[in-house]
């Protein structure tokens, strides 16, 4: 309990992704929050990588994290621009009134 | 080693709590500074197991980049209207118990998972903080970025180049009925659309036809 070890820490990147996954599936707001909780999901995918690569002593773990932290700012901005232009065309951006799909 | 577990309970914490409250706030914004709070201390968390590279990376582009996109974004669009209440919907709810069962699935899952590691000690010794003393973290990190990893690192930025363009045409709107300057139109200009010679007769002025 008092020694920090690898399990603390997936643990704790286990409990951000599903807090994550939670997110997406039960918002019925808006849909900037499930982009903030494709956010946490990465972020516990960081988490998991660095406490990895501390605990076995290889650096590529930390290379990858640091091309996942680019996939995901490459992404939210796109998932940004793209909510941008919805709302312009629809004037609406919860997620319960986003039904073109009929899905 | 007591500090350290304090401040890893501290932090993880935070982080989780912060967590939770990006997801059930009513308010948007609210929920973009809970996730720009999980973010610095997810950061700390790094900089204390000893990655202390990306965590000054992630305060750099997650709090002063993507996080503050976020905000810009909200604060763009009116999402004061969007407040909506958690998981009372007037339309079909039916999503939200096996939304919960699944996520509570995916959880049980990876701790299974977790706890499997766990108690197969000889997998790897996990004992030991491999901290090498000589090198920084920062410089491993460059002497790997930019021999093994270059054509990937190039390619990261690839994306990142190709994603700023896109979100500049996707977000880019033609507006009609605004005087711009046009520099095609001004260079190519000929001298007979602009000027026109009159021969004026003595004692009879000159007459414009408009």
């Amino acid at each position: 309990m008092i020694d920090i070890g690898l399990g603390h820490y997936l643990t704790l990147g286990t409990i951000i992704f599903s807090i994550g996954v939670i997110g997406i599936f039960l918002n019925r707001k808006s849909i900037i929050v499930i982009l903030m909780s494709i956010e946490l999901i990465l972020l516990a995918v960081n988490i998991n990588l660095v406490s990895f690569s501390i605990f076995l002593g290889d650096i590529v773990g930390q290379v990858f994290t640091l091309f996942i932290l680019t996939v995901a700012a490459a992404e939210s901005a796109i998932g940004l621009a793209i909510i941008v232009v919805y709302y312009r065309n629809s004037g609406t951006i919860r997620v319960e009134e986003i039904d073109q799909l009929k899905g | 080693m007591i500090a350290h577990s304090l401040f890893f309970y501290l932090f993880a914490t935070i982080a989780i709590v912060s967590a939770i409250f990006v997801t059930v706030s009513r308010n948007t914004i609210h929920s973009v500074f809970f996730l720009i709070l999980d973010f610095i201390s997810i950061s700390c968390l790094f900089i204390m197991i000893g990655a202390e590279f990306l965590g000054m990376i992630m305060l750099i582009v997650y709090v002063g980049a993507v996080a503050v996109l976020f905000l810009f974004v909200v604060m763009m669009l009116n999402v004061t209207e969007q407040k909506n209440q958690w998981f009372t919907s007037e339309k079909n709810s039916g999503h939200i118990p096996i939304g919960l069962i699944v996520s509570a699935l995916i959880f049980f899952e990876l701790i299974i998972v977790i706890s499997g590691w766990k108690y197969r000690p000889n997998l790897f010794n996990a004992s030991n903080l491999i901290i090498n003393e000589t090198t920084t973290n920062t410089h491993s990190l460059g002497q790997i970025i930019y021999t093994d990893y270059i054509h990937i690192f190039q390619l990261s930025g690839m994306i990142l180049l190709v994603s700023m363009i896109g979100a500049i045409v996707l977000t880019f709107r033609q507006r009609s009925g605004i005087k711009k300057q046009s520099y095609i139109k001004q260079i190519s200009r000929e001298r007979n659309e602009g000027v026109q010679l009159i021969e004026v007769e003595s004692n009879k002025g000159v007459k414009i036809d408009d």
